[in-house]
C-alpha cells in the first residue's frame, strides 16, 4: 500500500499530476501475479487450464496467459505492464498537452474502460469475481504461515527499494525538473525543455510502482477482482498521499500506513459508519493540515515542541527570526 | 549591413476573426537593441508569443537565423537560441534561485542525462557568477517565493542569460519596480545587449529613454506605426496621436517626455 503511495506522490506530489486511475494500475499489477499464480496446476489436476476457465467451458488456454507460466516473466509484468500502459496512456495525454483537472478526468474515465473489460470478461479473467484460490508460488504453498511471512518481508525490501528509487528521482536535477514541471509547465517550455518526456517517464515508474504494490496485495490477501479497480479505491490511494503530506515520500508511506490502519480499526468497531471517518479525515486534512501530518509536524510541531520544552523563547515576531533578509542584515551589522 | 537575426514577413495573426497582428514586417540585425512600444491592445504580447512559437501565425512566417519558425514547437525554438522573459514574472516558485537557474543553464535538456549526469562544474561556476550579477547571492538557497517581486524579475532576467540565448525578448521587465530598481534593470539590459540581440517591450517612457540608443519601433492596432530614433518617433504627431487619442493638448507633452 505505501509503494503504491509513493508512486503517487511522485506523480501528484512533486509532479502536480492529479492520477485518479491508479487502481487499474495497481490492478494490472495484481493481475499478472495471479495470472502466475493460477497457472501453478497441480499435476493431479483433471484440467491442463486454471480451473475457473473449465468452468466456463473454455478449452484452449488464451494466448496471452501461457507466458505467465514462467516466474520471471511474471515478475518482469508485474511492474512492465502497469508501466507501459502508464507510458502509452501519459505519451497520448501529456503530447497533447492534457493537463490538471482533464487529466484527472481522463484517468478516471481509464479506470471505468478497464473496470468494465475485466469485469466482463468472464473467461479470461472470471470477471467480477477475480482470480482466487491460490496454491503455491516457486513450489511453495501460499497459504502457510511461513511464506507469508517472506512475503512481508519481501514487501518491506521492496518498499525500501521503491523509496530509495523515488529518493534518486526527486534529489538532483531531475527532481527539480519536476517540481518547475508542477510550478510554472509553459514557462519550462520557453527554457528549452520539453516536459513530456519527463511527464510521460514518471507516469510510467509511478504505475509501476502501482502494479509492484498490485502484486503483493495480491499475494497477501489472496484475492484480485476488478473490485479495486474502481474509483473509489484510487481516490482513497490519493487520499493516503494527503493526510501523510504531498512532496514528502516519508509522509506518503506514513499517510497510506495511518489510514489503513485506521481503516481497520474503525471498519471493525463501526462496520456502517467507518467510510465516513475517513471522509472527515480527509476534509480535516484538507482544511487544516494542507500540507499533511508530516508537513504540519515539519513546522509547526518543531515549534511546538520546542516551546513545550523550553528551547525557545516567546518572540514577537517569529517570521522576523526566521526572515533571512533580517539574518543577514544582522550578520552585516554585527561586522 | 549587417546579419538579421529577426526578419518577419507580413505576419497576421487572428483570433476568432479579431486581427491582433495585422500585416506586420519587422526586422532585427544581430547584436541590435529594439525598444517596441504601443498603447494597450497593440499586439506587443502577441507578437512574443509568435516569435516564441506560443501562438502560431495565421498568415505571413517568421524567419530567426534564416530559419522559419512555423513547424518548432516552444522549447526546440528555445534551444535555437530564443529566450523569453514574461510580462509579470515567472520563475519555479518552489526552488533556490540557484536551482532555478541551474535549470536555466543546463545544456542537454532531455530526460536521460539530466536524470544520469550531475551539474557540471562550469555551469555552476556561471550560475555562482551570474547569481552575484543579479545580486542574490545570499539568497540563493532560499525558495523562491520568499523573493521580493523585483527579485523575480532580476532572477527571471538572470534565467534568461543563463539559457545564454542569441536573442533575448523581454516583456516589460520594469513593471512594478521601484525607481532605482528601474535604472539598475535599465544598465543590466544594456550590457546584456553587447553580447546579444536584444527586443523590449515596454510602456515607461523613462525606462526606454534610459535604454533606447537605436531605433525604437511603434505598434498600434496590430502593425507597426513608425521607427526611427526614440527622440523622432516621439514627436511624430501620429504617436501622438495613438498614445491620447482624439484630444491633441499639450498634456502628451508631459506623458511623452
Amino acid at each position: 500500500m505505501a509503494i503504491v503511495a509513493l508512486g503517487i506522490d511522485l506523480i501528484w506530489g512533486y509532479t502536480g499530476l492529479l492520477s485518479l486511475g491508479h487502481g487499474v494500475l495497481f490492478t494490472l499489477g495484481g493481475y499478472a501475479l495471479a495470472m502466475h499464480l493460477k497457472m501453478q496446476i497441480p499435476a493431479n489436476a483433471s484440467s491442463p487450464l486454471p480451473e475457473f476457465m473449465s468452468l466456463y467451458g473454455v478449452e484452449k488456454l488464451p494466448w496471452f496467459w501461457a507466458p505467465f507460466a514462467s516466474f520471471p516473466f511474471t515478475a518482469l509484468a508485474i511492474f512492465l505492464v502497469p508501466g507501459i500502459v502508464a507510458g502509452v496512456l501519459g505519451y497520448l495525454i501529456f503530447r497533447n498537452r492534457i493537463r490538471g483537472v482533464y487529466f484527472s478526468i481522463l484517468t478516471q474515465a481509464t479506470t471505468i474502460i478497464f473496470f468494465n473489460f475485466f469485469n466482463g470478461q468472464l473467461k479470461m479473467f472470471n470477471g467480477t469475481n477475480g482470480l482466487t484460490d491460490f496454491k503455491t508460488v516457486l513450489g511453495y504453498d501460499v497459504n502457510k504461515f511461513v511464506p507469508q511471512y517472506y512475503f512481508y518481508v519481501a514487501t518491506v525490501i521492496l518498499l525500501g527499494l521503491a523509496y530509495g528509487l523515488c529518493r534518486w528521482l526527486t534529489s538532483g536535477r531531475f527532481g527539480r525538473l519536476l517540481v518547475a514541471i508542477r510550478d510554472d509547465e509553459p514557462r519550462l517550455r520557453f527554457t528549452g525543455y520539453n516536459p513530456t518526456g519527463f511527464k510521460v517517464l514518471v507516469f510510467a515508474v509511478s504505475g509501476a510502482l502501482a502494479g509492484i504494490a498490485g502484486a503483493l496485495y495480491t499475494i497477501q490477501t489472496g484475492i484480485i477482482s476488478p473490485g479495486t479497480m474502481n474509483i473509489a479505491f484510487s481516490i482513497e490511494m490519493v487520499i493516503w498521499v494527503a493526510v501523510g503530506g504531498r512532496a514528502t515520500l516519508i509522509g506518503a508511506i506514513l499517510g497510506a500506513l495511518v489510514v489503513n490502519f485506521a481503516k481497520s480499526l474503525l471498519s471493525i468497531k463501526f462496520p456502517d459508519i467507518w467510510l465516513f471517518f475517513q471522509g472527515g479525515l480527509f476534509l480535516v486534512v484538507v482544511m487544516f493540515l494542507p500540507d499533511g501530518i508530516l508537513g504540519w509536524l515539519r513546522t509547526e510541531g518543531v515549534n511546538a515542541f520546542k516551546f513545550l520544552t523550553g528551547q525557545r523563547k516567546a518572540v514577537t515576531y517569529p517570521s522576523l527570526e526566521e526572515d533571512p533578509e533580517a539574518q543577514y542584515e544582522r550578520s552585516q551589522f554585527k561586522d | 549591413m549587417s546579419q538579421k537575426i529577426l526578419d518577419i514577413e507580413n505576419l497576421t495573426v487572428s483570433f476568432d476573426g479579431f486581427k491582433a497582428l495585422n500585416h506586420l514586417n519587422f526586422s532585427l540585425n544581430t547584436g541590435e537593441l529594439r525598444v517596441i512600444i504601443g498603447p494597450n491592445g497593440a499586439g506587443k504580447t502577441t507578437f512574443l508569443d509568435i516569435i516564441t512559437g506560443k501562438t502560431k501565425p495565421t498568415e505571413g512566417r517568421v524567419l530567426f537565423k534564416g530559419r522559419n519558425l512555423r513547424s518548432h514547437s516552444e522549447h526546440e525554438i528555445a534551444q535555437m537560441g530564443v529566450g523569453r522573459k514574461f510580462q509579470t514574472p515567472r520563475v519555479y516558485l518552489n526552488l533556490t534561485p540557484r536551482e532555478n537557474l541551474e535549470l536555466a543553464c543546463n545544456r542537454k535538456k532531455d530526460v536521460f542525462s539530466s536524470l544520469f549526469k550531475p551539474v557540471p562544474s562550469a555551469e555552476r561556476r556561471t550560475v555562482s557568477g551570474l547569481l552575484q550579477t543579479i545580486g542574490l547571492t545570499h539568497k540563493s538557497d532560499l525558495s523562491a517565493n520568499l523573493l521580493s517581486h523585483g527579485e523575480k524579475q532580476w532572477l527571471e532576467i538572470g534565467m534568461l542569460v543563463a539559457q545564454a540565448p542569441d536573442l533575448l525578448l523581454v516583456d516589460e521587465p520594469v513593471a512594478g519596480l521601484t525607481d532605482e530598481e528601474t535604472e539598475k534593470t535599465g544598465e543590466l539590459l544594456l550590457s546584456l545587449a553587447e553580447s546579444h540581440s536584444v527586443i523590449v517591450i515596454e510602456h515607461d517612457m523613462e525606462f526606454v529613454r534610459q535604454i533606447a540608443q537605436g531605433t525604437v519601433t511603434v505598434l498600434h492596432q496590430g502593425s507597426v506605426l513608425c521607427e526611427g530614433a526614440f527622440d523622432q518617433v516621439q514627436k511624430d504627431p501620429r504617436v501622438i496621436e495613438v498614445y491620447l487619442g482624439q484630444e491633441a493638448g499639450h498634456e502628451e507633452e508631459m506623458i511623452l517626455s
